[in-house]
């Protein structure tokens, strides 16, 4: 299925500028899981009718694996460049499906000339479901048992615990909260670029780790809120030959299945 | 007479070497870079008074948490007797504050209470540290200095607890005999029945040796435990204060962005940026280093963060890296950036205020890069501190000196970055792609 995007060039070429500007995100731009996540979220604003546009050709990396791994010359120079894009455009508000994204723009891109009003999805999605714009009937949960990985750029990078809990609550279904959770959620494995590269040595991977967690409170959905997280489960989740019973779906999958749009 | 002459010399001597001992941990402090805060000073008061006077985030761990707190209140508390018995070594005087009647009756009851509760915590303390498994008191940096100096901070405080009831008791059983110069006050809840009755049937001169020598041994033991300070972990009763009023009050997610990197990347991108206008380089000039190669690259919080360190070992105990069996441990960094420090201040010392290279780094030589690129940069460690210490500022440091000064990054963060210059994502895709996903199916 695709989806009608307009980029933000498209929008400024008719006059017109956009109420948000979706931030893909590198993840949501190219890794196949993850592009299922930026579909689902696209089909909830045309749902919802929000006038949103994306950079499209035009985004490129926050810089926030770059600045983690200690290269804090190219974090810079995308920040730079991402920030001339930006400004270009006149962008006010972003909202962007990867917590990582959201730190970076929202953290660390102000003091070097970027500022923008920046939200992740999960507060997006929950702003226009208290609204209104959006209605869910959440039917097609009931009876299941969801739990929620907290992402850290998104819990205890910027204290967003609540947005991400009030989507899961509208879907009607019994959410079951890990022993390790909000401020003491324990990572996936993946940030400070530990995506990019092999784990140290050690005794296990830490993907395995949280999994197993996941899977003692014996869910039926493991909700997360970050592509790279949503990678981290699911390889948990195949490593423990559970991918039949156990599915890993991002807040916004979740969402737009209770909107019926899949 | 002679005794007050003996008290005054011996607190003298306390305090001059506590003072030296903290101005050289001042100097060593201040190696370090200055940083810019945010905030403004309310908000770092009140950030204090809440983590460190209140101890709002010992809460998650309460067994801990409520023996830590005994002890605490224990110690500021019964700071006010040590206030009586210094005036009462100074002047030759007994009990100055009996005069306050009641209230007086009420302090030593609860100092005695406080005594007590503090001697049945450390008790508890010991035997959590030393027979029960708990792993944070067992990791890899918990050689043979940081478990004793552990020990020798509880025995202290037991002997200290234990002299202060000793010498009440004493005190008590003086003023029943109406014993000379012990005048009647205080009220020994604790004492009069713990400790009193083994010295039942003792004379008057026996008991004024014991009070006396408890007395003495109790405030000496003070003094000395003071000076002791300085070279512990137990350090952290006097830092945990500044270390909090300097936290950062930032979102945890948001790392420093180098001003002077910032500075460079101007220059190269900016089009309109003069080259012309930057002053020339001073010849004499250090070259800059970009990230931390040592302590002295680091900025004077995360050093005082080492200072702060009590090695409880929380940040460790969260560490995704370290509880999957991993090298790093946020403790140990904090550990090894103290450790470093202080060979650094001893090399200044011994070569007459001057810095003398001594071709060691905090990286490499204190803390690994297997370490350093264990890190998820999740926060854990920071959200677990009591004190606010942030491990993962220094990580990020020495990371970065890794990177743009050794160029030692693992060789598929190289790759990524090499991606990320070339099509502004971590992976190889083109960024003509970047669309694609709205017409895939």
């Amino acid at each position: 299925m695709s989806v009608n995007v307009k980029t933000i060039a498209e929008m400024k070429a008719q006059g017109e500028s956009p109420e948000i500007l979706f931030w893909v995100g590198c993840a949501g731009s190219f890794d196949d899981r993850a592009k299922k996540i930026t579909k689902a979220f696209a089909q909830l604003l045309d749902k919802a009718e929000v006038k949103y546009a994306v950079l499209g050709t035009e985004e490129s990396c926050t810089g926030d694996p770059a600045k983690r791994a200690g290269n804090e010359f190219l974090f810079q120079m995308q920040a730079f460049s991402n920030i001339q894009v930006l400004n270009m455009y006149d962008v006010k508000k972003i909202v962007t499906t990867c917590p990582h994204c959201f730190n970076t723009l929202k953290n660390e891109y102000p003091e070097l000339g970027g500022k923008y009003e920046v939200l992740h999805h999960s507060q997006f999605l929950q702003q226009i479901l208290e609204d209104g714009r959006l209605t869910i009937e959440g039917g097609s949960f009931k009876g299941k048992k969801i739990t929620f990985h907290d992402p850290c750029y998104l819990g205890r990078g910027n204290g967003i615990y609540e947005a991400p809990r009030a989507l899961i609550e509208k879907l009607d279904s019994e959410m079951v909260e890990l022993k390790r959770s909000r401020a003491n959620g324990l990572c996936c494995g993946a940030g400070g670029a530990q995506m990019f590269k092999e784990a140290e040595p050690g005794a296990k991977e830490i993907n395995i780790e949280r999994t197993e967690e996941a899977l003692e409170v014996q869910p039926d959905i493991i909700a997360a809120a970050c592509p790279f997280c949503n990678t981290m489960m699911t390889d948990g989740v195949k490593h423990f030959e559970k991918e039949s019973k156990v599915k890993v779906y991002d807040l916004a999958e979740l969402v737009a299945k209770a909107a019926d749009l899949k | 007479m002679i005794s007050q002459i003996l008290f005054a010399i011996a607190l003298g001597v306390a305090i001059y070497f506590f003072g030296r001992a903290i101005s050289k941990i001042r100097r060593n402090i201040l190696l370090g870079k200055d940083l810019i805060f945010t905030g403004t000073p309310k908000d770092r008061m009140v950030t204090m008074l809440k983590v460190a006077f209140g101890q709002t985030k010992m809460s998650a761990r309460p067994i801990p948490a409520v023996l830590h707190f005994i002890v605490y209140a224990g110690f500021l508390i019964i700071n006010i007797e040590v206030l009586e018995i210094i005036i009462d070594g100074l002047f030759g005087t007994h009990r100055v504050f009996a005069f306050l009647g009641p209230v007086y009756n009420f302090l030593i009851g609860s100092f005695e209470i406080l005594a007590f509760l503090v001697f049945v915590a450390c008790v508890i303390f010991l035997i959590r540290r030393n027979t029960l498994k708990i792993k944070r008191f067992f990791g890899r940096e918990m050689t043979a200095w940081p478990k004793s100096d552990a020990n020798y901070i509880l025995i202290i405080e037991l002997l200290l607890m234990g002299a202060f009831l000793k010498m009440n008791a004493a005190d008590y059983l003086l003023q029943g005999m109406g014993a000379d110069h012990y005048v009647k006050a205080g009220s020994y809840p604790i004492s009069s029945w713990l400790v009193a009755p083994l010295m039942s049937g003792l004379s008057e001169g026996a008991l004024i040796m014991i009070e006396r020598g408890a007395w003495w041994f109790h405030i000496l033991g003070i003094l000395a435990f003071l000076n002791y300070l300085p070279y512990s972990k137990h350090f952290h009763i006097v830092m945990a204060f500044p270390n909090t009023y300097f936290s950062n009050l930032k979102s945890k997610g948001a790392l420093t962005n180098m001003a002077s990197v910032k500075k460079e990347v101007e220059l190269m991108m900016d089009p309109n940026a003069d080259p012309y206008a930057v002053p020339a380089p001073d010849a004499n000039a250090e070259p800059q280093r970009f990230g931390a190669k040592d302590v002295q690259d680091l900025n004077w919080k995360q050093l005082m963060n080492a200072y702060t360190c009590t090695e409880c070992g929380r940040c460790t105990d969260e560490c995704p890296a370290n509880k999957t069996g991993k090298l790093l441990s946020p403790r140990s960094i904090m550990m090894d950036t103290r450790d470093r420090l202080e060979e650094v201040g001893k090399n200044i010392d011994a070569n007459k205020g001057v810095f003398v290279d001594d071709g060691k780094g905090l990286v490499h030589d204190y803390i690994s890069k297997e370490e350093l690129w264990a890190c998820t940069t999740c926060n854990a460690c920071t959200e677990a501190c009591p004190i606010n210490i942030d491990p993962l500022s220094i990580i990020i440091d020495l990371r970065r000196y890794l990177v743009l000064e050794e160029s030692a990054a693992p060789q598929e963060l190289n790759m990524m970055s090499t991606n990320i210059e070339n099509n502004g994502a971590p992976w190889q895709f083109s960024q003509s792609d970047r669309l694609k996903w709205a017409t895939e199916d």
